[in-house]
């Protein structure tokens, strides 16, 4: 039988594909087989690379790592290297060791920037202001603007006091 | 409104119009968004999932874009319904999967949808017609906005919004623009354009098929990355690179107008003859023959037909549409046929 691709050489692998509920067979060749594999990396999911990347640079005992569990829903570390998603926004707490070296993995940063939503971000936009005038006020030290830095720093103290009795 | 009424009108990424929308179909954003301390979707019991549903119904219908949005219970829909919102781009494939506790809000116009209880509680998704990511991100941050007034979203202060799946922990993020790149196919240089935008960290995949193999010759183009990188510059690096693909398919396109113009217009008079002659037409061939004929309204060699009936044909002739449009199920072998008929009825 030739390749049913190129027509030209035996066709030595048997596909079956379906689509749209179509089932379609096809007979290839080593080498369209070979270019047909790149089309089919999609079936090879997103779940499987998550699950093989969660592994990789865990410095803390693998068998504790499995039984480590959410305290808030009950997810294990174990399901979450088998499905690839997480149980619910505390346990990237419960797995932080684990979730901080993937997370920059795949991000290639390990910290967000951009919106703070306006309920629950209400204290991190006070920090992340805080943290920026105090970053301010030593550059100002720094260039010996010491007007401006006492002035940086009364609005400091100021956020801050404001932060207690809030 | 009613579901019915979105049949008789132009869904925003076919509608034509917009920026550059001779090559760019549609742009798009969606972030992810969860409830604080709640279970996300997939690990959640009925009762926390009903919960979730019940907490951000009456908030979603409050925000201005969304006050006569319709509110969908998927599980009160029939499967073809729910298959013609997919096919609409208003919600995922696995959104239309597992429906008990699912429902979809979409605005009248189809310019913002939300998907609740997907495998995050909200994906808030907004479209606009041609190359106009930016209006997208302006539009979904307001509405985002909006809800976090009201909404306890899961938050850090390091990792930003927590999303079940840690490809999307961040921004939530993702931007994306369809793209039409015949020309940079025709010309066999879309291999190198691929290989250029994903050495700089976009995804591109093909609407229909997968890699060089588009069918349709149409590509979505998104971010990967989603912490890191504030909203704007990953919508701006998007914009960006788009933006020079959108000139090398024009400038590839004028060259073989020039250049290789014979047989342009043999490829494109060929598809128009077949789809409006064609008593049997698969949706794949369907969409290989609109791409054609596509190029051929773009580029003036057919003069009889504009883009907004070539881009209505792209989404009418799809299974969900076809038996809508029929008033019952078909099976493919029937669909084929009525595909054709509709075609060659509207190509008259």
């Amino acid at each position: 039988m030739l390749c049913d691709i190129c027509g030209k050489k035996e066709a030595t692998v048997h596909l079956t594909e379906i689509v749209n509920n179509q089932v379609t067979k096809l007979h290839l060749c080593e080498e369209c087989a070979k270019e047909k594999g790149a089309e089919m990396e999609e079936h090879f999911g997103l779940n499987d690379l998550l699950a093989g990347l969660a592994d990789l640079g865990a410095n803390v005992e693998p068998e504790m790592m499995e039984k480590l569990k959410c305290p808030a829903c009950g997810f294990t570390y174990h399901d979450f290297k088998k499905v690839g998603r997480l149980g619910c926004s505390e346990c990237y707490e419960a797995f932080k060791t684990k979730l901080a070296p993937l997370l920059k993995r795949i991000h290639g940063a390990d910290r967000h920037v951009g919106k703070i939503p306006l309920m629950t971000g209400k204290t991190v936009k006070d920090t992340r202001n805080l943290q920026e005038l105090k970053m301010k006020m030593e550059k100002a030290i720094q260039q010996e603007e010491f007007e401006e830095a006492a002035r940086l720093r009364d609005q400091i103290r100021q956020m801050e006091s404001k932060g207690k009795e809030g | 409104m009613k579901l019915d009424d979105f049949l008789s009108q132009d869904s925003e990424w076919l509608k034509g119009t917009g920026p550059s929308s001779n090559i760019v179909l549609s742009s798009r954003t969606r972030l992810a968004r969860n409830l604080d301390k709640v279970p996300f979707s997939n690990w959640a019991n009925k009762k926390q999932l009903e919960e979730i549903l019940k907490t951000v119904k009456d908030v979603i219908l409050s925000v201005n874009f969304l006050k006569n949005a319709l509110f969908l219970r998927l599980k009160e829909m029939s499967e073809v319904d729910r298959l013609f919102l997919v096919e609409r781009h208003l919600m995922s494939p696995e959104h239309a999967k597992d429906v008990e506790y699912k429902a979809l809000i979409v605005d009248p116009k189809e310019i913002v949808s939300i998907m609740v209880n997907e495998e995050d509680h909200l994906r808030i998704q907004v479209m606009q017609s041609g190359f106009n990511l930016m209006e997208c991100w302006r539009i979904i941050d307001e509405i985002d906005t909006e809800l976090s007034r009201k909404l306890p979203f899961a938050y850090s202060a390091k990792w930003g919004y927590l999303t079940a799946c840690p490809t999307n922990t961040g921004t939530g993020l993702r931007g994306s623009v369809m793209i039409h790149l015949p020309a940079l196919v025709f010309a066999g240089q879309i291999g190198r354009v691929l290989q250029a935008i994903a050495k700089l960290g976009l995804n591109i995949r093909g609407l229909y098929g997968e890699g060089t193999e588009a069918t349709g010759n149409i590509f979505q183009i998104s971010n990967q990355v989603s912490m890191g990188i504030a909203e704007e510059d990953i919508a701006g690096g998007i914009d960006r690179i788009v933006s020079q693909v959108i000139s090398r398919e024009d400038t590839t396109r004028k060259a073989i107008t020039q250049k290789n113009r014979d047989a342009l217009v043999d490829r494109v008079l060929r598809a128009y003859g077949t789809l409006k002659s064609a008593h049997i037409i698969t949706s794949n061939e369907t969409v290989a023959l609109l791409s054609a004929i596509r190029l051929g309204v773009d580029l003036a060699l057919i003069k009889n037909l504009d883009r907004r009936m070539v881009n209505e044909l792209f989404i009418l002739t799809q299974p969900a549409h076809l038996q809508k449009i029929e008033g019952r199920a078909l099976d493919p072998n029937e669909r084929d046929i009525k595909r054709a008929d509709l075609i060659r009825a509207k190509l008259k």
